[in-house]
């Protein structure tokens, strides 16, 4: 199949960028979109041009890190991430739109690549627990009813790709906040520093420089974990009744 | 001998000069046994509930709650007077002699439109900030995008909301400080109205104009929009959404606001079809 692509070249962060005309030809169907950007790299290579940059890593899906928002959607029209949407989700002929992430907390690198290192200082600010837990137990030692137990797994499937603020029309980032609060604090050993935690993360939120939450509900539509937008509810909830406690 | 206590701090004090943080300052998690400053911002700053109301609204989550706090306030009014207008259809008799009762209890009627002004002034005021805010995260607009479920309700709030606030200031210079139709005054006065609190015959002589119904009518439409989104985000601002609420919160919304819109242009239509005169 052939298509047209219109893609956002930027040399770095200093510089102004614009969207250039790529002619993408002779494309199998069943090739990923990755790889169809591998081809057009490769023709790029060929006549001696700058290939286009782009994040990708485990192309499984799995690890988060390719980005693009295609046509206007992160991830574009795939269930779960750009590595595992095929072209044959495109009509032939078609002009695809490939930009970066937009967010004003993810700067960016060249072209299509954004450092998304904000996530990880969100992160490090209270994503963790710090309790000690010893050596590997029997599994009945801690008790976990399932209901916790499938709602943790819920927001743990999180990949932490940025989608989420990249989808967002406020950047807001706190679906990924919301879901790493819940899968934490849905389970016996992040109760310590349930408080801390949520406190801590969204103090970093905000410094980040990420936008808040105006209940569109684009970021439950596009994230490839299909992490339901009722974390948010949960952030909310964490953090007024943490700021109350630690307070009063 | 040492009791438990003095001796865990005595302890953990040893513990904190042999692995001195460079900046003199502690990362443990217990602070309370020991004297060096936290490097934990949340446990450095007093407690006090000034300090709580700060550092609410400091966050952007604070904001949010300020919002829908004040939100809710409004809708209460919105709620309130609407009751107070439906009794155009109970006859001119009790529509001014509520008219009297609310003026003839002045100081609390203006408690209570201070207190309006200020959750207005606040709803406002945090919405601006959060706006400026969310503008700010993205400073690079995309060059295509795209939508794929949020609903017209929520993409119009903006539209909606300096609509109802422009709506707003026409309704008061309209019918509560009557400056834009010379009608409104006593026969005694020049106009028509049979006493001063003569709203049935007031609201009768207002709505009689097509186009300025329409724009009531139509405003209501806008007010009834900003509302169905208002009210089911402020379950999600105040952490009350859960799984199953999340299914019945927006329907809420809706259906509130559809009640709210038909009680409101009942009384222009009303007056337009010849139901009130």
């Amino acid at each position: 199949m052939n298509l047209h692509l219109k893609v956002w070249r930027q040399k770095n962060s200093e510089t102004k960028g614009h969207l250039v005309d790529y002619e993408a030809r002779n494309i199998p169907e069943d090739c990923s979109f990755l790889e169809m950007l591998d081809l057009v790299n490769e023709d790029l290579l060929s006549r001696g041009d700058e290939p286009i940059a782009f994040d990708h890593d485990c192309r499984e899906g799995i690890c988060g890190m390719c980005s693009l928002t295609i046509n206007g959607i992160p991830h574009g029209p795939s269930e779960t991430t750009t590595c595992q949407l095929y072209m044959r989700k495109f009509k032939d002929g078609a002009t695809i739109y490939i930009e970066p992430f937009r967010v004003g907390a993810f700067p960016l690198l060249r072209d299509l690549a954004v450092n998304r290192s904000a996530f990880d200082r969100i992160q490090q600010a209270g994503g963790f627990i710090s309790a000690r837990v010893g050596a590997a137990q029997d599994a009945n030692s801690i008790l976990v009813p399932k209901t916790d137990s499938d709602h943790a797994m819920e927001a743990a499937a999180c990949i932490g790709c940025g989608a989420c603020a990249a989808a967002c029309p406020n950047a807001s980032a706190m679906l990924f906040v919301g879901a790493k609060v819940t899968h934490l604090g849905s389970l016996p050993q992040g109760q310590p520093e349930r408080e801390r935690r949520v406190l801590a993360m969204v103090k970093k939120m905000d410094e980040e420089g990420f936008g808040n939450c105006s209940n569109y509900l684009e970021c439950e539509a596009v994230c490839p974990a299909e992490i339901p937008v009722t974390v948010i509810g949960q952030l909310n909830r964490d953090y007024s009744l943490a700021l109350l406690k630690d307070n009063l | 001998m040492l009791d438990p206590q003095h001796a865990r701090k005595a302890f953990h004090a040893e513990l904190c000069k042999k692995f001195a943080h460079p900046s003199n300052q502690c990362s443990h998690s217990i602070p309370r046994f020991c004297s060096a400053p936290s490097l934990n911002p949340i446990l450095t700053t007093p407690k006090s509930s000034v300090n709580l109301l700060l550092k609410f609204w400091s966050s952007s989550i604070g904001k949010k709650w300020l919002v829908a706090l004040t939100g809710l306030a409004l809708l209460g009014f919105v709620v309130a007077h609407l009751v107070g207008n439906l009794q155009m259809f109970a006859g001119a008799a009790k529509i001014n002699a509520y008219a009297e009762f609310l003026h003839a209890n002045d100081k609390p009627l203006w408690v209570a439109r201070l207190g309006l002004i200020l959750c207005f002034v606040g709803h406002i005021v945090a919405t601006l900030t959060l706006v400026k805010m969310n503008r700010a995260a993205r400073p690079k607009a995309y060059a295509i995008s795209r939508n794929v479920q949020a609903k017209i309700s929520t993409r119009t709030m903006a539209l909606s909301g300096l609509t109802v606030l422009s709506f707003i200031v026409f309704h008061l210079l309209h019918y509560t400080l009557r400056v834009t139709d010379p009608r409104f005054k006593t026969v005694a006065e020049g106009g028509q109205l049979d006493t001063v609190f003569d709203v049935y015959r007031m609201v009768v002589l207002g709505f009689g104009n097509p186009l300025l119904s329409g724009f009531y009518i139509v405003s209501v439409g806008l007010l009834a929009l900003h509302l169905s989104h208002g009210i089911s985000s402020v379950f999600q601002t105040f952490g009350l959404e859960s799984k199953r609420s999340a299914q019945w919160m927006p329907t809420a919304g809706k259906l509130l606001s559809v009640v709210i819109f038909a009680g409101y242009a009942s009384i222009p239509t009303a007056v337009l079809l010849g139901f009130l005169k």
